[in-house]
Protein backbone atom coordinates (compact mmCIF):
# COMPACT_ATOMS: atom_id res chain seq x y z
CA UNK A 1 0.00 0.00 0.00
CA UNK A 2 1.42 3.48 -1.09
CA UNK A 3 2.03 5.55 1.78
CA UNK A 4 -1.25 8.13 2.27
CA UNK A 5 1.07 11.43 1.91
CA UNK A 6 4.41 12.36 0.57
CA UNK A 7 5.99 11.85 4.15
CA UNK A 8 5.33 8.27 4.47
CA UNK A 9 6.87 5.14 3.03
CA UNK A 10 10.87 6.31 3.41
CA UNK A 11 12.74 4.01 5.71
CA UNK A 12 12.10 3.20 8.73
CA UNK A 13 15.65 2.22 10.20
CA UNK A 14 17.71 4.81 7.22
CA UNK A 15 21.02 3.01 8.39
CA UNK A 16 20.46 -0.64 8.46
CA UNK A 17 17.71 -0.84 5.92
CA UNK A 18 19.58 0.63 3.39
CA UNK A 19 23.10 -1.54 3.93
CA UNK A 20 20.88 -4.38 3.90
CA UNK A 21 19.68 -2.76 0.37
CA UNK A 22 23.04 -2.08 -0.94
CA UNK A 23 24.63 -5.43 0.02
CA UNK A 24 21.13 -7.32 -1.93
CA UNK A 25 22.17 -4.57 -5.10
CA UNK A 26 25.69 -5.51 -5.29
CA UNK A 27 25.44 -8.84 -4.81
CA UNK A 28 23.07 -8.32 -7.94
CA UNK A 29 25.68 -6.37 -9.77
CA UNK A 30 28.76 -8.58 -8.94
CA UNK A 31 26.49 -12.17 -10.23
CA UNK A 32 24.37 -10.70 -13.30
CA UNK A 33 21.19 -12.22 -13.95
CA UNK A 34 21.07 -13.09 -10.53
CA UNK A 35 17.34 -12.31 -8.95
CA UNK A 36 17.87 -10.42 -5.28
CA UNK A 37 14.74 -9.63 -3.17
CA UNK A 38 14.66 -5.90 -1.85
CA UNK A 39 11.69 -6.35 0.00
CA UNK A 40 8.99 -3.91 1.25
CA UNK A 41 11.47 -1.51 3.08
CA UNK A 42 10.00 1.14 1.32
CA UNK A 43 6.29 2.00 0.21
CA UNK A 44 6.78 4.21 -2.56
CA UNK A 45 3.81 5.73 -4.55
CA UNK A 46 2.99 4.18 -8.51
CA UNK A 47 4.61 4.47 -10.48
CA UNK A 48 7.82 3.06 -8.48
CA UNK A 49 8.06 -0.48 -7.66
CA UNK A 50 9.49 -1.10 -4.03
CA UNK A 51 12.44 -2.73 -5.65
CA UNK A 52 13.66 0.52 -7.41
CA UNK A 53 12.39 2.90 -4.94
CA UNK A 54 14.25 0.70 -2.33
CA UNK A 55 17.34 1.27 -4.65
CA UNK A 56 16.98 4.72 -5.05
CA UNK A 57 16.49 5.59 -1.33
CA UNK A 58 19.69 3.61 -0.96
CA UNK A 59 21.78 5.35 -3.74
CA UNK A 60 20.19 8.64 -4.52
CA UNK A 61 20.89 11.49 -2.79
CA UNK A 62 21.59 15.55 -3.57
CA UNK A 63 24.33 14.42 -5.94
CA UNK A 64 22.60 12.56 -8.22
CA UNK A 65 19.48 13.51 -10.65
CA UNK A 66 16.96 11.13 -11.34
CA UNK A 67 14.43 11.08 -14.79
CA UNK A 68 10.65 9.63 -14.95
CA UNK A 69 9.97 8.24 -18.30
CA UNK A 70 6.37 8.13 -17.32
CA UNK A 71 5.54 11.58 -17.36
CA UNK A 72 2.51 10.93 -14.82
CA UNK A 73 5.25 10.63 -12.07
CA UNK A 74 4.70 14.18 -10.31
CA UNK A 75 3.70 12.21 -6.76
CA UNK A 76 6.70 9.82 -6.83
CA UNK A 77 8.99 12.21 -7.63
CA UNK A 78 8.17 14.38 -5.25
CA UNK A 79 8.34 11.39 -2.83
CA UNK A 80 11.65 10.46 -3.88
CA UNK A 81 12.87 14.54 -3.33
CA UNK A 82 11.29 14.26 0.04
CA UNK A 83 12.85 10.82 0.97
CA UNK A 84 16.58 11.04 -0.44
CA UNK A 85 16.85 14.58 -1.60
CA UNK A 86 17.65 14.06 -5.06
CA UNK A 87 16.67 16.28 -7.76
CA UNK A 88 14.51 15.14 -10.57
CA UNK A 89 15.34 16.74 -14.15
CA UNK A 90 14.00 16.46 -17.44
CA UNK A 91 16.72 16.29 -19.16
CA UNK A 92 17.47 12.63 -19.91
CA UNK A 93 21.00 13.07 -20.47
CA UNK A 94 21.68 14.60 -17.08
CA UNK A 95 20.18 11.54 -15.04
CA UNK A 96 22.58 9.38 -12.89
CA UNK A 97 19.62 7.24 -12.43
CA UNK A 98 16.84 6.80 -15.00
CA UNK A 99 13.18 5.40 -14.02
CA UNK A 100 11.76 3.70 -16.67
CA UNK A 101 8.28 2.41 -17.62
CA UNK A 102 7.15 -0.89 -18.70
CA UNK A 103 7.71 -1.10 -22.53
CA UNK A 104 10.05 1.71 -22.65
CA UNK A 105 11.44 2.36 -26.18
CA UNK A 106 14.94 1.26 -26.11
CA UNK A 107 15.90 3.95 -29.09
CA UNK A 108 15.32 6.77 -26.83
CA UNK A 109 18.26 4.90 -24.43
CA UNK A 110 20.72 6.38 -26.61
CA UNK A 111 19.97 9.98 -24.62
CA UNK A 112 21.15 8.57 -21.70
CA UNK A 113 24.87 9.26 -20.57
CA UNK A 114 27.05 6.99 -21.53
CA UNK A 115 30.30 8.41 -19.92
CA UNK A 116 33.45 8.88 -22.17
CA UNK A 117 36.64 6.96 -22.75
CA UNK A 118 38.24 8.83 -20.08
CA UNK A 119 35.54 8.70 -17.34
CA UNK A 120 33.44 6.04 -18.41
CA UNK A 121 31.66 5.34 -14.81
CA UNK A 122 30.13 8.86 -15.73
CA UNK A 123 27.19 7.05 -17.28
CA UNK A 124 23.33 6.27 -16.44
CA UNK A 125 21.73 3.34 -14.46
CA UNK A 126 18.55 2.52 -15.92
CA UNK A 127 15.46 0.64 -13.96
CA UNK A 128 13.26 -0.97 -16.16
CA UNK A 129 9.96 -2.78 -14.75
CA UNK A 130 9.23 -5.72 -16.66
CA UNK A 131 6.38 -7.76 -15.85
CA UNK A 132 7.75 -10.87 -14.18
CA UNK A 133 11.61 -12.07 -13.61
CA UNK A 134 11.01 -15.47 -13.72
CA UNK A 135 8.85 -16.92 -16.57
CA UNK A 136 9.08 -15.15 -19.94
CA UNK A 137 11.62 -16.41 -22.28
CA UNK A 138 14.73 -17.77 -21.19
CA UNK A 139 18.15 -15.73 -22.91
CA UNK A 140 21.27 -16.69 -22.03
CA UNK A 141 24.18 -14.34 -19.91
CA UNK A 142 27.79 -14.57 -20.30
CA UNK A 143 30.04 -12.01 -18.80
CA UNK A 144 32.50 -11.32 -15.49
CA UNK A 145 30.22 -12.12 -12.57
CA UNK A 146 28.44 -15.36 -14.35
CA UNK A 147 31.06 -18.34 -13.84
CA UNK A 148 29.73 -20.23 -17.14
CA UNK A 149 26.31 -18.99 -18.30
CA UNK A 150 23.56 -18.07 -16.35
CA UNK A 151 20.39 -17.99 -17.81
CA UNK A 152 17.38 -14.94 -17.33
CA UNK A 153 13.82 -15.32 -17.98
CA UNK A 154 12.23 -11.60 -17.76
CA UNK A 155 8.99 -11.01 -19.34
CA UNK A 156 7.20 -7.86 -21.41
CA UNK A 157 10.60 -6.75 -22.27
CA UNK A 158 10.57 -3.98 -24.91
CA UNK A 159 10.55 -4.34 -27.99
CA UNK A 160 14.77 -4.43 -29.85
CA UNK A 161 15.58 -4.86 -26.10
CA UNK A 162 18.55 -7.68 -27.51
CA UNK A 163 19.89 -5.29 -29.93
CA UNK A 164 19.95 -2.46 -27.62
CA UNK A 165 22.15 -4.39 -25.25
CA UNK A 166 23.97 -5.87 -27.77
CA UNK A 167 25.25 -2.39 -28.93
CA UNK A 168 25.63 -1.73 -25.06
CA UNK A 169 27.93 -4.25 -24.91
CA UNK A 170 30.31 -3.45 -27.79
CA UNK A 171 30.38 0.29 -26.99
CA UNK A 172 32.60 -0.81 -23.43
CA UNK A 173 33.61 1.02 -21.65
CA UNK A 174 31.33 3.31 -21.84
CA UNK A 175 27.29 2.00 -21.62
CA UNK A 176 24.89 2.24 -19.31
CA UNK A 177 24.08 -0.54 -16.87
CA UNK A 178 20.41 -1.89 -16.34
CA UNK A 179 18.20 -2.90 -13.77
CA UNK A 180 15.38 -5.21 -14.44
CA UNK A 181 12.64 -5.00 -12.11
CA UNK A 182 9.57 -6.72 -10.60
CA UNK A 183 8.00 -5.76 -7.53
CA UNK A 184 10.59 -5.87 -4.79
CA UNK A 185 13.08 -8.31 -6.75
CA UNK A 186 15.65 -6.91 -8.91
CA UNK A 187 18.43 -7.97 -11.42
CA UNK A 188 21.40 -6.24 -12.88
CA UNK A 189 22.76 -6.34 -16.51
CA UNK A 190 25.88 -4.28 -16.05
CA UNK A 191 27.19 -3.12 -19.58
CA UNK A 192 29.78 -5.89 -19.59
CA UNK A 193 26.83 -8.93 -19.69
CA UNK A 194 26.54 -10.09 -23.00
CA UNK A 195 23.14 -11.84 -24.35
CA UNK A 196 24.20 -14.75 -26.34
CA UNK A 197 22.13 -17.43 -28.58
CA UNK A 198 21.45 -20.34 -27.17
CA UNK B 1 25.37 20.17 23.45
CA UNK B 2 25.78 16.18 22.78
CA UNK B 3 22.68 14.00 23.76
CA UNK B 4 24.08 11.25 25.68
CA UNK B 5 21.30 8.97 24.33
CA UNK B 6 22.64 9.67 21.16
CA UNK B 7 26.07 7.87 19.70
CA UNK B 8 28.61 9.97 19.00
CA UNK B 9 29.37 8.50 15.61
CA UNK B 10 26.93 6.91 13.19
CA UNK B 11 27.48 2.94 12.40
CA UNK B 12 31.20 2.01 10.74
CA UNK B 13 32.07 5.55 11.50
CA UNK B 14 31.36 7.10 7.63
CA UNK B 15 28.19 9.42 7.66
CA UNK B 16 25.61 8.21 5.06
CA UNK B 17 25.89 10.55 2.43
CA UNK B 18 29.79 9.62 2.19
CA UNK B 19 28.26 6.06 2.18
CA UNK B 20 26.08 6.51 -0.62
CA UNK B 21 28.77 7.82 -2.80
CA UNK B 22 30.85 4.90 -1.96
CA UNK B 23 28.58 2.77 -2.91
CA UNK B 24 27.54 4.75 -6.03
CA UNK B 25 31.71 4.19 -6.89
CA UNK B 26 31.42 0.97 -5.77
CA UNK B 27 28.79 -0.26 -8.01
CA UNK B 28 30.07 1.57 -11.52
CA UNK B 29 33.64 -0.12 -10.64
CA UNK B 30 32.04 -3.65 -10.74
CA UNK B 31 30.28 -2.51 -13.88
CA UNK B 32 33.84 -1.44 -15.10
CA UNK B 33 36.15 -4.42 -13.66
CA UNK B 34 39.57 -2.83 -13.52
CA UNK B 35 38.33 0.69 -14.09
CA UNK B 36 39.79 3.12 -11.48
CA UNK B 37 36.55 5.11 -10.16
CA UNK B 38 37.55 8.22 -8.79
CA UNK B 39 35.92 9.04 -5.25
CA UNK B 40 35.68 11.55 -2.43
CA UNK B 41 38.03 9.96 0.12
CA UNK B 42 37.42 11.22 3.23
CA UNK B 43 40.15 11.67 6.11
CA UNK B 44 39.86 8.92 8.53
CA UNK B 45 41.15 8.37 12.02
CA UNK B 46 44.11 7.06 10.63
CA UNK B 47 47.04 7.99 8.56
CA UNK B 48 47.00 7.54 4.64
CA UNK B 49 49.14 4.95 4.25
CA UNK B 50 47.49 3.06 6.92
CA UNK B 51 44.78 1.80 4.53
CA UNK B 52 42.13 4.59 4.42
CA UNK B 53 40.87 3.55 1.26
CA UNK B 54 40.34 0.03 2.32
CA UNK B 55 38.69 1.01 5.65
CA UNK B 56 36.01 3.55 3.87
CA UNK B 57 35.30 0.70 1.19
CA UNK B 58 34.55 -1.84 4.32
CA UNK B 59 32.72 1.04 6.68
CA UNK B 60 30.54 1.15 3.26
CA UNK B 61 29.36 -2.69 2.70
CA UNK B 62 29.88 -3.68 6.74
CA UNK B 63 26.44 -4.63 8.08
CA UNK B 64 25.72 -5.66 11.55
CA UNK B 65 25.56 -9.22 10.76
CA UNK B 66 29.09 -9.37 8.88
CA UNK B 67 32.13 -11.09 10.17
CA UNK B 68 35.43 -9.06 9.18
CA UNK B 69 38.97 -10.04 9.12
CA UNK B 70 42.09 -7.95 8.40
CA UNK B 71 45.22 -9.16 7.71
CA UNK B 72 48.47 -6.94 7.22
CA UNK B 73 51.12 -8.92 5.21
CA UNK B 74 49.08 -12.10 5.63
CA UNK B 75 49.76 -11.78 9.39
CA UNK B 76 46.22 -11.61 11.72
CA UNK B 77 48.61 -9.91 14.37
CA UNK B 78 50.53 -7.04 13.06
CA UNK B 79 50.03 -3.86 14.34
CA UNK B 80 47.56 -2.32 11.08
CA UNK B 81 45.43 -5.46 11.34
CA UNK B 82 45.22 -5.42 14.87
CA UNK B 83 44.23 -1.46 14.88
CA UNK B 84 41.71 -1.74 12.32
CA UNK B 85 39.66 -4.98 13.26
CA UNK B 86 39.71 -3.23 16.74
CA UNK B 87 38.54 -0.27 14.59
CA UNK B 88 35.29 -1.87 13.01
CA UNK B 89 35.18 -3.68 16.29
CA UNK B 90 34.30 -0.71 18.28
CA UNK B 91 32.47 1.46 15.49
CA UNK B 92 30.34 -1.08 14.15
CA UNK B 93 30.30 -3.49 16.71
CA UNK B 94 30.92 -6.55 14.29
CA UNK B 95 31.68 -9.87 14.92
CA UNK B 96 35.58 -10.17 14.07
CA UNK B 97 37.64 -14.03 13.34
CA UNK B 98 41.05 -14.87 11.92
CA UNK B 99 39.80 -17.17 10.06
CA UNK B 100 39.91 -16.79 6.73
CA UNK B 101 36.84 -19.69 5.94
CA UNK B 102 34.70 -17.90 8.48
CA UNK B 103 35.00 -14.01 7.22
CA UNK B 104 32.92 -12.90 5.42
CA UNK B 105 34.18 -9.88 4.55
CA UNK B 106 38.35 -9.83 4.48
CA UNK B 107 40.59 -6.93 4.16
CA UNK B 108 43.85 -7.03 3.79
CA UNK B 109 47.09 -5.23 3.22
CA UNK B 110 49.20 -6.49 0.47
CA UNK B 111 48.24 -10.67 0.20
CA UNK B 112 45.67 -12.73 -0.36
CA UNK B 113 45.07 -15.65 2.06
CA UNK B 114 46.18 -19.14 0.89
CA UNK B 115 42.68 -20.58 1.69
CA UNK B 116 40.76 -20.46 -1.33
CA UNK B 117 38.41 -17.52 -0.85
CA UNK B 118 34.26 -18.48 -1.44
CA UNK B 119 31.59 -17.25 -3.50
CA UNK B 120 29.95 -14.62 -1.44
CA UNK B 121 33.26 -13.88 0.46
CA UNK B 122 34.42 -9.72 0.11
CA UNK B 123 38.02 -9.61 -0.28
CA UNK B 124 38.78 -5.17 -0.07
CA UNK B 125 42.11 -4.96 -0.70
CA UNK B 126 43.97 -1.13 0.55
CA UNK B 127 45.76 0.01 -2.53
CA UNK B 128 48.61 2.76 -2.08
CA UNK B 129 49.52 3.61 -5.61
CA UNK B 130 46.36 2.62 -7.54
CA UNK B 131 47.66 3.98 -11.05
CA UNK B 132 49.77 0.90 -13.11
CA UNK B 133 51.19 3.81 -15.19
CA UNK B 134 52.30 6.26 -12.49
CA UNK B 135 55.49 5.48 -12.30
CA UNK B 136 56.10 5.49 -16.18
CA UNK B 137 54.13 8.94 -16.93
CA UNK B 138 53.63 10.87 -14.01
CA UNK B 139 50.66 13.26 -14.85
CA UNK B 140 47.35 11.97 -14.35
CA UNK B 141 45.87 14.08 -17.62
CA UNK B 142 48.10 11.71 -19.40
CA UNK B 143 47.58 7.95 -17.82
CA UNK B 144 43.79 8.67 -18.44
CA UNK B 145 43.92 9.28 -21.73
CA UNK B 146 46.40 6.49 -21.75
CA UNK B 147 44.02 3.82 -20.01
CA UNK B 148 41.52 5.40 -22.52
CA UNK B 149 42.91 4.70 -25.56
CA UNK B 150 44.21 0.96 -24.08
CA UNK B 151 47.58 2.48 -24.42
CA UNK B 152 49.64 0.35 -22.61
CA UNK B 153 53.30 -0.66 -24.56
CA UNK B 154 54.75 1.96 -21.74
CA UNK B 155 54.49 -1.30 -19.05
CA UNK B 156 55.65 -3.52 -21.63
CA UNK B 157 58.86 -1.51 -22.24
CA UNK B 158 59.20 -1.57 -18.20
CA UNK B 159 59.06 -5.15 -18.31
CA UNK B 160 61.44 -5.62 -21.04
CA UNK B 161 63.90 -3.64 -19.57
CA UNK B 162 63.50 -5.80 -16.36
CA UNK B 163 64.37 -8.67 -18.98
CA UNK B 164 67.70 -6.61 -20.72
CA UNK B 165 68.69 -5.41 -17.09
CA UNK B 166 68.23 -8.89 -15.18
CA UNK B 167 67.66 -11.46 -17.74
CA UNK B 168 63.86 -12.15 -16.28
CA UNK B 169 61.01 -10.19 -15.01
CA UNK B 170 62.42 -8.48 -11.98
CA UNK B 171 58.73 -7.18 -10.56
CA UNK B 172 57.89 -9.38 -7.70
CA UNK B 173 54.76 -7.27 -6.56
CA UNK B 174 52.20 -4.93 -7.54
CA UNK B 175 52.48 -7.13 -10.84
CA UNK B 176 50.71 -5.27 -13.28
CA UNK B 177 47.62 -7.69 -14.69
CA UNK B 178 45.24 -7.12 -17.80
CA UNK B 179 41.23 -7.08 -16.33
CA UNK B 180 39.05 -9.25 -19.11
CA UNK B 181 41.09 -8.12 -22.21
CA UNK B 182 40.95 -4.41 -21.23
CA UNK B 183 42.13 -2.28 -18.50
CA UNK B 184 45.68 -2.45 -17.00
CA UNK B 185 45.26 -3.10 -13.12
CA UNK B 186 47.36 -2.49 -9.98
CA UNK B 187 46.56 -5.33 -8.34
CA UNK B 188 47.56 -3.47 -5.29
CA UNK B 189 51.32 -4.24 -3.66
CA UNK B 190 50.46 -8.23 -3.30
CA UNK B 191 53.37 -10.72 -4.24
CA UNK B 192 52.93 -11.91 -7.56
CA UNK B 193 52.96 -15.42 -6.07
CA UNK B 194 49.24 -14.14 -5.42
CA UNK B 195 48.61 -12.82 -9.18
CA UNK B 196 46.70 -16.33 -9.91
CA UNK B 197 44.40 -16.79 -6.76
CA UNK B 198 42.90 -12.79 -8.55
CA UNK B 199 42.17 -15.09 -11.71
CA UNK B 200 38.81 -16.14 -12.16
CA UNK B 201 38.58 -15.82 -8.08
CA UNK B 202 34.89 -16.86 -6.46
CA UNK B 203 34.63 -13.86 -4.17
CA UNK B 204 34.09 -10.66 -5.13
CA UNK B 205 36.98 -8.21 -4.72
CA UNK B 206 37.53 -4.78 -4.03
CA UNK B 207 40.24 -1.79 -4.12
CA UNK B 208 40.41 1.21 -2.14
CA UNK B 209 42.89 3.61 -2.37
CA UNK B 210 42.80 6.66 0.19
CA UNK B 211 45.27 9.25 -0.42
CA UNK B 212 44.59 8.60 -4.42
CA UNK B 213 40.98 8.57 -4.37
CA UNK B 214 40.09 5.75 -6.73
CA UNK B 215 38.15 2.28 -6.32
CA UNK B 216 38.21 -0.37 -8.38
CA UNK B 217 37.07 -4.38 -8.37
CA UNK B 218 37.03 -6.98 -9.47
CA UNK B 219 33.71 -8.87 -9.80
CA UNK B 220 33.67 -12.70 -9.31
CA UNK B 221 35.10 -15.15 -12.25
CA UNK B 222 36.36 -12.04 -13.83
CA UNK B 223 39.59 -12.75 -16.00
CA UNK B 224 42.86 -11.20 -14.48
CA UNK B 225 45.87 -12.15 -16.50
CA UNK B 226 49.34 -10.82 -15.98
CA UNK B 227 51.24 -9.29 -18.09
CA UNK B 228 54.17 -11.06 -20.24
CA UNK B 229 55.87 -12.34 -23.22
CA UNK B 230 55.34 -15.01 -25.16
CA UNK B 231 59.59 -16.00 -24.54
CA UNK B 232 59.29 -14.65 -20.81
CA UNK B 233 55.90 -16.12 -18.99
CA UNK B 234 54.77 -14.92 -16.16
CA UNK B 235 56.06 -17.25 -13.39
CA UNK B 236 55.64 -17.14 -10.10
CA UNK B 237 58.35 -17.36 -7.09
CA UNK B 238 59.33 -20.49 -6.19
CA UNK B 239 60.65 -21.38 -2.06
CA UNK B 240 62.93 -24.33 -1.70
CA UNK B 241 62.14 -24.12 2.14
CA UNK B 242 59.02 -25.59 3.91
CA UNK B 243 57.57 -23.45 6.66
CA UNK B 244 59.19 -24.43 9.73
CA UNK B 245 56.27 -24.18 11.91
CA UNK B 246 53.77 -25.90 9.69
CA UNK B 247 55.82 -27.86 7.27
CA UNK B 248 53.61 -26.35 4.49
CA UNK B 249 55.47 -25.99 0.85
CA UNK B 250 53.69 -24.36 -1.75
CA UNK B 251 52.56 -21.26 0.23
CA UNK B 252 54.23 -17.85 0.53
CA UNK B 253 56.99 -17.78 2.76
CA UNK B 254 58.63 -14.81 5.28
CA UNK B 255 62.29 -15.16 6.14
CA UNK B 256 62.75 -14.76 10.12
CA UNK B 257 65.98 -13.88 11.38
CA UNK B 258 66.66 -16.12 14.82
CA UNK B 259 69.99 -14.82 15.53
CA UNK B 260 73.24 -12.69 14.84
CA UNK B 261 74.63 -15.72 13.56
CA UNK B 262 73.45 -16.15 10.87
CA UNK B 263 70.28 -18.25 11.96
CA UNK B 264 66.83 -17.81 10.57
CA UNK B 265 63.95 -19.33 9.55
CA UNK B 266 60.89 -19.20 6.69
CA UNK B 267 57.67 -19.64 7.83
CA UNK B 268 53.84 -19.00 6.79
CA UNK B 269 53.36 -15.38 5.93
CA UNK B 270 49.41 -16.16 6.46
CA UNK B 271 49.38 -16.96 10.14
CA UNK B 272 45.80 -18.43 9.82
CA UNK B 273 46.61 -20.77 7.61
CA UNK B 274 50.03 -21.87 9.52
CA UNK B 275 47.91 -22.04 12.35
CA UNK B 276 45.23 -23.89 11.14
CA UNK B 277 47.33 -26.68 9.76
CA UNK B 278 49.56 -27.20 13.23
CA UNK B 279 46.11 -27.31 14.84
CA UNK B 280 45.59 -30.45 13.31
CA UNK B 281 48.56 -32.07 13.40
CA UNK B 282 51.41 -30.98 10.61
CA UNK B 283 54.37 -29.62 13.12
CA UNK B 284 57.91 -29.61 12.72
CA UNK B 285 60.69 -28.48 15.02
CA UNK B 286 61.00 -24.99 14.34
CA UNK B 287 64.68 -24.88 14.12
CA UNK B 288 66.60 -22.42 12.68
CA UNK B 289 68.39 -23.33 9.39
CA UNK B 290 71.44 -21.75 9.25
CA UNK B 291 71.86 -20.35 5.97
CA UNK B 292 71.01 -24.04 4.48
CA UNK B 293 67.57 -23.19 2.82
CA UNK B 294 67.56 -20.31 0.39
CA UNK B 295 64.49 -19.26 -2.11
CA UNK B 296 65.10 -19.79 -5.34
CA UNK B 297 64.83 -16.05 -6.27
CA UNK B 298 67.75 -15.34 -3.99
CA UNK B 299 69.94 -18.07 -5.47
CA UNK B 300 69.01 -17.05 -8.59
CA UNK B 301 70.81 -14.05 -7.78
Amino acid sequence: MAGTTLLDGGFTAPVFQSQAAFRLVMDAMAQPGRIVDLGHAVQPPAPLEPAAAAFLATLADYDTLVWFEDSGADTAASWLTFHTGAAVTRDPSMASYAVLSQNSPVSSWRNFAMGSLSYPDRSATLLLPVESLRDGTPLTVRGPGIETVAVISPRGLPDGFTETMAINVARFPQGFDLLMTCGSELLALPRTTRLVET
Amino acid sequence: MRNPSLPAYNFAYLDEQTKRMIRRAILKAIAIPGYQVPFASREMPMPYGWGTGGVQVTASILGPDDVLKVIDQGADDTTNAVSIRAFFAKVANVATTTRTADATIIQTRHRIPETPLAHGQIIVYQVPIPEPLRFLEPRETETRVMHALEEYGLVHVKLYEDIAQHGHIATTYAYPVKVEGRYVMDPSPIPKFDNPKMHRSPALQLFGAGREKRIYALPPFTDVVSLDFEDHPFTVQRFEARCALCNAQEVYLDEVITDDRGGRMFVCSDTDYCETRRSKGSQVGGLPQHGAAKADWEAAE
